[in-house]
């Protein structure tokens, strides 16, 4: 029960804010809520199979396999691994952290790791669509031909600038279960 | 429609492994509520912390800040709205798309979609727990200065 009030102790605050602000300003406030039961029915249709389909792969999926295709030695192939996992994904960025998690622990190589989580935050193919539509293609053509390379260079910075020993650390990390 | 297909995907592989091992698949799907669960909080608290920022930044306001001659003030707030706030990929485009339309400079949108597709502020605290201090301040700070500089290339080569 104490481990709960805990956990939620940040959702009360934020929930305190939103009564505070709907006292203050009801139209503002309520359109809060409005937006915020929105975003929650979305997202909550997006979930169930993104975490089941997250569940599967970390039963199924044999390390050998993982290492195979994202390990140390994946070279090309741990890259468009990477690249492809991240970019079928659906949902925002905070839910590609569970999958890290899962890579991680299966033996995924860290800047792959790193790709997979630039791939899921800027090149996710099905939000491509929406983007294709409103914005044209040649800008979404021109932004995929920057930042893939831009992703690969990221990862290979973060990479390098962390030490064996705290990957070491993160690998060893309880809370990717 | 994507939405549906993944839900395909699901069926699909839950039955088949059913049929293959049905306690390796309540295996899976005990270690999916369990994954979900673990960022349920955070989930939560960011659903309702954006609707909040939403609710006071509107697209007509942000448009007037965002304007083609706002150069580099204009550029540092589209980093930081696109920083600060966690909007689901699909709304980003159409909501920039609307935004260009009212007047925002592209320069600026591009910043603001990047930074809002590759910077969360608001979910440090969950990428810490995966991936520690050091490489989470490091990924968004990278992410935020890269994002600016995308948008240069990307406007020169757009316009």
């Amino acid at each position: 029960m104490k481990k709960i009030f805990k956990r939620y102790r940040t959702l009360g605050i934020i929930l305190i804010i939103n009564l505070f602000f709907i006292l203050l300003s009801p139209q503002s406030g309520i359109n809060a809520l409005i937006i915020t039961a929105e975003n929650l029915t979305e997202m909550l249709l997006i979930m169930p199979p993104i975490f089941i389909l997250l569940g599967f792969l970390d039963i199924w999926v044999e390390k050998e396999t993982m290492i195979k295709f994202l390990g140390e030695n994946s070279k090309f192939l741990g890259i468009f691994t990477a690249f492809l996992l991240g970019s079928i994904a659906a949902g925002p960025l905070y839910v590609a952290f569970p999958f890290v998690g899962v890579l991680m622990k299966k033996g995924s190589k860290f800047s792959n790791v790193l790709i997979f989580i630039g791939a899921w935050s800027a090149t996710k193919i099905p939000i491509s669509l929406f983007e294709a539509s409103v914005m044209g293609w040649k800008f979404m053509i021109v932004r995929y031909l920057i930042d893939v390379p831009v992703i690969i260079l990221m990862a290979f910075i973060v990479d390098k600038a962390i030490s064996s020993s705290e990957k070491e650390m993160l690998y060893k990390n309880p809370k990717i279960l | 429609m994507f939405t549906i297909g993944f839900y395909l995907l699901m069926l699909i592989i839950v039955i088949g492994s059913f049929r293959r091992d049905s306690d390796k698949t309540k295996l899976a799907l005990i270690k999916a509520w369990k994954y979900f669960e673990n960022i349920l909080p955070l989930f939560l608290s960011i659903i309702f912390g954006i609707g909040i920022i939403l609710s006071v930044l509107s697209p007509e306001a942000i448009s007037k800040i965002l304007g083609n001659q706002s150069g580099w003030l204009g550029i540092i707030v589209a980093a930081i709205i696109g920083s600060v706030t966690v909007i689901p990929g699909f709304v980003t485009f159409p909501l920039a798309a609307t935004l260009l339309k009212n007047g925002a400079g592209l320069t600026q949108i591009i910043v603001f979609i990047s930074t809002s597709v590759m910077v969360g502020v608001i979910t440090i605290p969950i990428e810490i727990k995966y991936l520690g201090r050091k490489v989470t301040y490091l990924r968004n700070s990278l992410a935020l200065v890269f994002s600016i500089l995308i948008a240069f290339i990307m406007e020169a080569l757009i316009k």
